[in-house]
């Protein structure tokens, strides 16, 4: 007790207060509840525990190297490197980024800022319906719809016109690191979506009033109040769909054309860490190739908390410098 | 009206939100460099009358008007909308900064929206804004800080001088002292008088004894009506209507 004094200054609370009837209730309530907690920090401990055992045999084989080593062959090495599958899962995660981020932020400020009010609530339960499609139901969509245009039409002109550049070289085939990461920006779409436009429809009305009152157009009440107060939802928003991007396997699975090398070009065929797990889990070579897609899996689990934890140190510091709680 | 001109002139204003009208028939003259307050018990539409000034009560949902406002003779309704606003500025309620931008960010806002000023001219309109809002002595040391750093009273002359930044002619206040503690509110109070000498200044207030010490001419709002006008001191001690003088007597409101 900081203050040091030895007399009790609130009497009523000394051991002669009687007992109330609901204490067992309360026991076991708390039981109930801690062994939760307890069960759900126990399965994520034995999940690193199971993925640190099951790779054992790679990481003592390969060591660091098997972040240098840029070839996974089974056949007739033996030998298994992450870099052909990071490089894949890199790759197709910053494309679909860099085409999801400026959509969904546009379709967030249409939603929040410029559509007629009638039209604001369904069309975001709509894209928040999307973002409930099962995977396996956009990778049908892509193998079927996607792949075709992107064989005949779209690839085609990319390479026509933006050929030397280097991204779009090769032959498109539609089946290619490209037409992955389209997917993917697809199915991150209403994610980010979904949650930009939350943090920008929570941005107080007397910050938007502020821009208006100053003669602020409606694009620099968006640019100078709305897209600085929401940028914390906003990077969430961009967190949790690179999240999903990182960790999307069937989608990508049906569509990246399932080869172990690094990509040359976006119309390489490829592999994510997910993808090459499922694809090769079940037909392992060898207990070593086993045991190397398990230390791929446990880099894919570490790529994934990292960023997590990264995101909740950026949007501390976001908060911090906002001054919430004095607004 | 002594002689002053006409800085605007509200002629039978109508504003409504839906269906629900808040204010009706308004006709009201607010005269160049005095201070118009604008009294009247709450939701008597006070709010809604300043609003409709600088044309921010439109941005209302379903929000709409009726009626002509003038500014210096022209109709503000056929204006660009952002532009009267540069020249209407307004201060709000609560004080509202800019929360994620530095004071000196704030300030320079409104010069920063469409214009284009180089590091030494906007240095020159920030600093006149803060010492025009008696703010500058305060934060001269830290302009860079985050403008939810500062106390409410301050956050509020920080307002004041953000709308200043944008050299308006008119400038509207809506209880600006109302989230104050009395030390903050005389501050504002001492600024208002001197503010007068470059601005038009419509200040809403539900305290009486405000409208008194700092306004030139007075209005009363009741429902929705303009239930009187004239010069404060005349509103005060010869009311004409036994509203006006019920309300000022502290009968009801």
């Amino acid at each position: 007790m900081p203050m040091g004094s030895g007399a009790n200054p609130f009497p009523s609370s000394s051991p002669s207060r009687p007992r109330r009837p609901a204490r067992w209730g309360n026991r076991i309530f708390a039981f109930l509840t801690g062994a939760g907690a307890v069960i759900l920090v126990g399965i994520v401990l034995a999940l690193f525990v199971f993925l640190y055992l099951g790779a054992k045999q790679s990481i003592d084989t390969f060591g660091f190297r098997f972040f240098t080593i840029s070839i996974w062959n089974p056949f007739p090495y033996n030998v298994y490197g992450i870099v052909p599958f990071l490089a894949g899962t890199l790759i197709t995660s910053s494309v679909a980024l860099f085409v999801a981020v400026p959509l969904s932020l546009g379709a967030a400020i249409f939603l929040t800022q410029q559509a007629p009010r009638w039209m604001r609530g369904p069309v975001a339960q709509l894209i928040e319906l999307l973002a409930a499609i099962p995977s396996i139901i956009y990778g049908f969509w892509a193998l079927i719809v996607l792949v075709p245009i992107m064989r005949y039409d779209i690839e085609p002109k990319l390479y026509t016109y933006l050929g030397w550049t280097g991204l779009f070289s090769g032959t498109p085939i539609g089946l290619d690191v490209l037409t992955a990461s389209l997917v993917l920006a697809v199915m991150v779409i209403p994610t980010i979506t979904a949650i930009s436009r939350d943090a920008m429809a929570a941005v107080p009305i007397s910050q938007k009033e502020a821009a208006l009152s100053l003669g602020a157009t409606n694009w620099e009440v968006t640019r100078r109040s709305v897209i600085p107060y929401a940028r914390t939802g906003i990077f969430a928003g961009i967190v949790l769909g690179l999240g999903r991007a990182l960790g999307e396997t069937m989608a990508v699975t049906l569509v990246i054309g399932n080869s172990n090398h690094v990509p040359k070009s976006l119309f390489s065929q490829g592999q994510t860490i997910a993808s090459g797990i499922a694809n090769q889990f079940l037909e392992a070579s060898s207990p070593l190739e086993l045991s190397a897609l398990i230390e791929a899996g446990l880099v894919l689990l570490v790529i994934a908390l990292a960023i997590n934890v990264g995101a909740r140190v950026i949007l501390g510091r976001l908060q911090t410098g906002r001054g919430v709680g004095q607004e | 009206m002594d002689g002053s001109s006409i800085k605007m002139r509200v002629q039978d204003l109508s504003a409504y939100y839906g269906k629900s009208r808040a204010i009706e028939h308004i006709q009201l003259d607010i005269p160049e460099r005095k201070v118009v307050a604008v009294m009247g018990p709450s939701g008597c539409g006070k709010s809604t009358l300043v609003r409709c000034l600088n044309r921010i009560h439109e941005t209302a949902p379903k929000a709409r008007v009726e009626g002509t406002v003038l500014l210096d003779g022209e109709d503000l309704y056929a204006l660009d909308a952002t532009l009267v606003r540069r020249r209407v500025g307004m201060v709000f309620q609560k004080p509202n900064p800019f929360a994620t931008m530095s004071i000196y960010n704030n300030v320079s806002a409104a010069p920063r929206f469409g214009g284009h000023y180089s590091r030494d001219e906007m240095d020159r309109i920030v600093v006149r804004s803060l010492k025009q809002a008696a703010l500058w002595d305060e934060v001269r040391e830290r302009v860079d800080a985050p403008a939810t750093s500062l106390s409410g009273g301050q956050q509020q002359r920080l307002c004041i001088a953000r709308a200043l930044a944008a050299q308006p002619e008119v400038l509207l206040m809506d209880e600006p002292c109302s989230a104050l503690d009395p030390l903050a509110t005389a501050k504002i109070e001492q600024l208002i008088s001197e503010l007068k000498q470059e601005y038009t200044v419509v200040i809403v207030t539900h305290n009486m004894q405000q409208a008194a010490r700092v306004s030139d001419y007075s209005a009363f709002l009741y429902l929705g009506k303009l239930i009187e006008f004239g010069p404060t001191e005349e509103v005060f001690e010869r009311p004409k209507d036994h509203l006006t003088e019920a309300y000022i007597t502290g009968r009801f409101g």
